[in-house]
């Protein structure tokens, strides 16, 4: 059996076979890595795909092994969102996307790894320590949900559930050379997915192609009525995999090439830019003046509602706790032991952004730039279908290389958090290499337009060969 | 007469209301009926505050707080939202509590009472709502207390807190404001006074104009009444002994019925407000005519129409809508064939009088019975039938039982939970009212059998009298009327 499939070639193998064999076949290669991408592995997996084989199962994912990030909520797993504080936590409710999935009949192999509560962009501020790249060992796979990504690029699962706050499914999607996009915000119901930013985050898929992001995204999109914030798009996913682009017109904001970009990730954006024209669509330069706000309003935003969520982690109704003389005490042990440094880092400054006295200063301020970002995103979108940019301004770094300077590390997510305050879909697709390296595109585009960034990326997708590669470190 | 408040006092008050008619929690589908449930039984992963879980609005709680916006004649807002509140306790799963800040539903509202002087009107400033938290439970006293369970049945139940201006003027205002208050939200049929927690009140009072202070989570009408006299006093007296009253929040000691300091404003709370990310803002303005129509007759409205319709006066009517059910009982009981006049006498004088000393309160009432409970034990239960109360009007009113019996038979059924009809009792009692010649006999027997008396009352000591009406009561077995019996008895002595 091939490593690497497509939920095409799953099918037709579990066809050809069986669901069962298929399941073992990546819980065989999860039993062999070398990258730390899962927390947990389900030891229902198999039973859950013998029953796909013996009771038969007409869904669109039937037998489709599927990776899961450990902050979405699936009954009887564990669900640590990479932090000691959720030690022991088993949730006793499926969230939405898992409802849907199991309808469809997807096999659950377990629950990847992430940043501690998806704060970062490395997956190294895990308490299950970090993932590594599939395409170089020694560096991240970018984050947060970069135990999601590795496992596609590293044959450990054919498809993936991320979050994306600010870029945690974009960010290692390109850093680990696979295709991942973050939905506009409504498309996707929360529910079930542990809260880290509510008002930026939407579940996203992962996989090895474009074609499987939009099986994925129609099983799991559409109106949830527990997701107050969630409609009912009416978007059919596959139907936007058309490879014509005639007229396309794209959107260059030279914002998002800004100081700081490795020349190959330029020019490999550059390369793909040009490629689209070749396919007949037209090029514009838009300005985008406010995106250089957007990454200190993202960050306000972010902490400060993270102070909020995160304050029900008291140790009083579950998960990790430490004695205390009182509840004050353990209250305060609990959350010294139980969050890490970054988790830490983040709950201060939100709670310092929201007090009296900077309320206004910080956190007001930074949703009226929100609300300028936005604007900024409407204002270009009004005269192009989509947006195109890097993904990120670099390749992977070092694991251990910046995570000792916080602001270095936020930096890296100047490309993908406008997206987030915007509320608009973005997806990743990778372009080409650096020394190795994957690079990923940016495809931003109108607030419930998926089909026109799933066009674009699928056009591409079908006249290069960039998504084929694979990481010879794990081969 | 204008009441000069001499000693300048000020209460605002701030009342948080359970909806506890609704079916279920403000933003889940849990059932609001946990009263007499064992402990976190009516929870689910988003009254738990589970990860992971979202809120999602209870509509009806909307309609509930627009209901009670129309009813104090507020304003309802074209947009309105919701916030997190933030702190840390344990009886909180969230560790924030989704309430309204800057956009309350309601705002600029009024309600009219029975002020000092006569029609008083207290201002509403706003009515938001909020979800409640879960209960703490402690093994044993508080202060000794060997550790806290936490039952969450109440987590997410929703609430509305009403804020007053600070227009009463003495403690007696504030709990006829309290009384109004309640009577119209059941009126509304959105809540129950009688449920555990339905109600709490903070107070703020200030003396002379001057600081105010708040006296916090106040459980009963009562409680606010004796919280404020005592907080009252001790103003003046900080006053008078030449200090300054200062600003702060206390809690009342309704055992000791003192108020103890619990912060200053140094230490207030930094609740760290922002809007709710998991609820949208949302618009009620279409709803507001719909709802308007539903709305019952009011109080005051429902007052003026009883004095209108069945010609009684303004303290019957007063007394009679003062609950929604009694009301729905009077007039249940005029149109079952009872003299509506006499049927007001009945029931706001004798019948409410004598539920009042028994502590009853009118818990229900269904167009047959009106039923009430134990203020302080809800096990102890009776009901009243409306026939029963027409069957001894009418009784009453041809002449066939005397006042007195009446009383008892009232009496009687609410003593006893048996089944019996007035008559029944009439009968076993023998309370029908003693014919007019036994009455006679009577007379003239307690006449030739206390020559002392009977000399004593014409020598001008009229307490003989008194003596020679009991004497007939007596040998009558309280049958005879009181009045005929003096009448009588005078007749036959000074001709």
């Amino acid at each position: 059996m091939a490593k690497w499939m497509s939920v095409a070639q799953v099918k037709e193998r579990i066809k050809e076979s069986s669901a069962e064999e298929v399941t073992a076949h990546y819980l065989e290669n999860i039993g062999k890595s070398k990258i730390n991408g899962y927390i947990t592995v389900s030891e229902k997996a198999l039973d859950q795909a013998k029953k796909i084989d013996s009771e038969g199962h007409n869904g669109i994912l039937a037998g489709v092994p599927i990776a899961i990030k450990d902050n979405i909520s699936v009954v009887g797993l564990p669900n640590s969102c990479g932090s000691r504080i959720l030690e022991g936590y088993v949730p006793p409710f499926n969230a939405h996307v898992i409802e849907k999935l199991l309808a469809a009949g997807a096999v659950i192999l377990g629950k990847t790894n992430m940043d501690e509560f998806a704060m970062g962009s490395s997956t190294e501020t895990s308490y299950y320590g970090p993932t590594a790249n599939p395409w170089d060992l020694e560096r991240v796979p970018g984050g947060s949900s970069g135990g999601s990504a590795a496992v596609v690029a590293a044959g450990e699962a054919p498809l993936a559930l991320g979050s994306d706050t600010g870029g945690s499914v974009r960010c290692p999607a390109a850093f680990c050379g696979v295709v991942g996009l973050k939905p506009t915000y409504g498309a996707v119901s929360r529910y079930g997915v542990v809260a880290y930013a509510n008002s930026l985050e939407q579940i996203g898929p992962l996989a090895n192609n474009v074609t499987d992001i939009a099986i994925l995204m129609d099983v799991i999109a559409g109106y949830d009525r527990r997701d107050s914030t969630s409609i009912d798009s009416k978007t059919e996913y596959q139907k936007a995999l058309v490879e014509d682009i005639k007229g396309l017109k794209i959107g260059i904001p030279k914002e998002f090439f800004g100081e700081g970009i490795h020349p190959d990730v330029e020019k490999a954006v550059w390369n793909a830019i040009h490629k689209y024209e070749d396919f007949g669509a037209s090029l514009e330069e838009v300005s985008m003046p406010n995106i250089k706000y957007a990454l200190a309003s993202y960050y306000i935003i972010a902490m400060s509602e993270a102070s909020s969520n995160l304050a029900r982690f008291d140790g009083t109704r579950y998960g990790f706790r430490e004695s205390g003389e009182n509840w004050h005490a353990m209250v305060s042990k609990t959350r010294a032991e139980g969050f890490g440094t970054e988790v830490k880092r983040r709950i201060l400054l939100g709670t310092y952004a929201l007090s009296a006295g900077y309320h206004d200063k910080y956190y007001l301020k930074a949703l009226k730039v929100r609300t300028l970002v936005k604007q900024d995103f409407d204002r270009a979108l009004s005269k192009v279908d989509v947006l195109m940019a890097p993904t990120m301004p670099n390749p992977a770094f070092k694991i251990g290389e910046k995570i000792e300077d916080p602001l270095t590390l936020y930096l890296s997510d100047v490309n993908t958090c406008p997206i987030n305050l915007a509320g608009v879909p973005s997806i990743s697709v990778p372009c080409g290499f650096t020394e190795g390296l994957p690079i990923g595109l940016q495809i931003m585009g109108k607030p419930f337009d998926e089909s026109a960034v799933l066009r674009a990326a699928y056009t591409f997708e079908q006249n290069t060969d960039y998504h084929t590669k694979r990481p010879q470190e794990v081969a | 007469m204008v009441y000069e408040n001499p000693e300048g006092i000020r209460i605002g008050l701030e009342i948080h209301i359970q909806l506890n008619k609704l079916k279920t929690k403000m933003f889940c589908g849990c059932s609001t009926d946990y009263h007499n449930a064992a402990p976190n039984t009516h929870t689910c992963p988003v009254c738990l505050g589970l990860p992971g879980a979202l809120p999602v609005l209870n509509k009806k709680a909307v309609e509930a707080a627009i209901k009670v916006g129309l009813a104090l004649e507020g304003e309802i807002a074209e947009e309105t939202q919701f916030h997190r509140k933030n702190y840390f306790y344990p009886d909180l799963p969230k560790g924030f509590q989704i309430t309204q800040y800057d956009f309350p539903i309601v705002s600029k509202g009024k309600v009219v009472i029975e002020g000092e002087d006569g029609e008083h009107t207290v201002g509403i400033t706003r009515a938001h709502m909020e979800e409640d938290p879960g209960k703490l439970v402690h093994i044993g006293s508080i202060g000794k207390s060997k550790g806290v369970l936490i039952d969450y049945n109440r987590s997410g139940m929703p609430l509305i807190e009403t804020v007053t201006e600070p227009d009463m003027r003495s403690p007696k205002e504030a709990r006829r404001f309290l009384d109004k208050f309640r009577n119209i939200l059941e009126y509304l049929d959105v809540f129950d006074g009688n449920l555990e927690g339905a109600m709490r009140v903070d107070a703020n009072v200030s003396v002379h104009w001057g600081t105010r202070v708040e006296v916090k989570n106040i459980s009963s009408h009562k409680g606010v009444e004796r919280a404020l006299l005592y907080e009252i006093m001790r103003q003046k007296n900080v006053i008078r002994r030449g200090g300054k009253v200062s600003q702060e929040t206390r809690h009342f000691d309704e055992g000791r019925g003192v108020t103890l300091s619990m912060r200053t404003k140094e230490e207030a709370e930094d609740y760290r407000y922002f809007r709710e990310p998991d609820l949208m803002p949302m618009r009620v303005t279409d709803w507001i005519s719909a709802i308007k129509e539903t709305l019952p007759e009011l109080p005051d409205a429902k007052r003026a129409r009883f004095m209108e319709q069945y010609g009684i006066t303004d303290m019957h009517a007063r007394s009679l809508t003062s609950k929604i059910m009694l009301a729905d009982f009077y007039e249940g009981v005029s149109a079952k064939g009872a003299d509506p006049k006499f049927a007001a006498t009945w029931t706001a004088d004798v019948f409410l009088g004598e539920l009042n000393y028994r502590d009853l309160a009118i818990s229900s009432y269904d167009g047959e019975r009106i039923g009430f409970i134990h203020a302080k034990d809800p096990r102890i239960k009776n009901s009243f039938k409306v026939s029963d109360m027409v069957e001894l009007i009418n009784l009453f009113a041809e002449g066939k039982i005397s006042d007195r019996a009446a009383v008892e038979v009232i009496r009687t059924m609410l003593d006893t939970t048996e089944e019996k009809t007035p008559s029944r009792i009439i009968e076993e009692k023998g309370l029908f009212k003693a014919e007019d010649d036994l009455v006679t006999k009577a007379v003239a027997e307690a006449i030739a059998e206390n020559e002392a008396a009977v000399q004593d009352y014409l020598g001008g000591t009229e307490k003989s009298l008194n003596f020679l009406v009991g004497q007939v009561m007596k040998k009558t077995k309280g049958t005879a009327d009181a009045k005929t019996a003096r009448e009588l008895i005078v007749k036959e002595l000074k001709g």
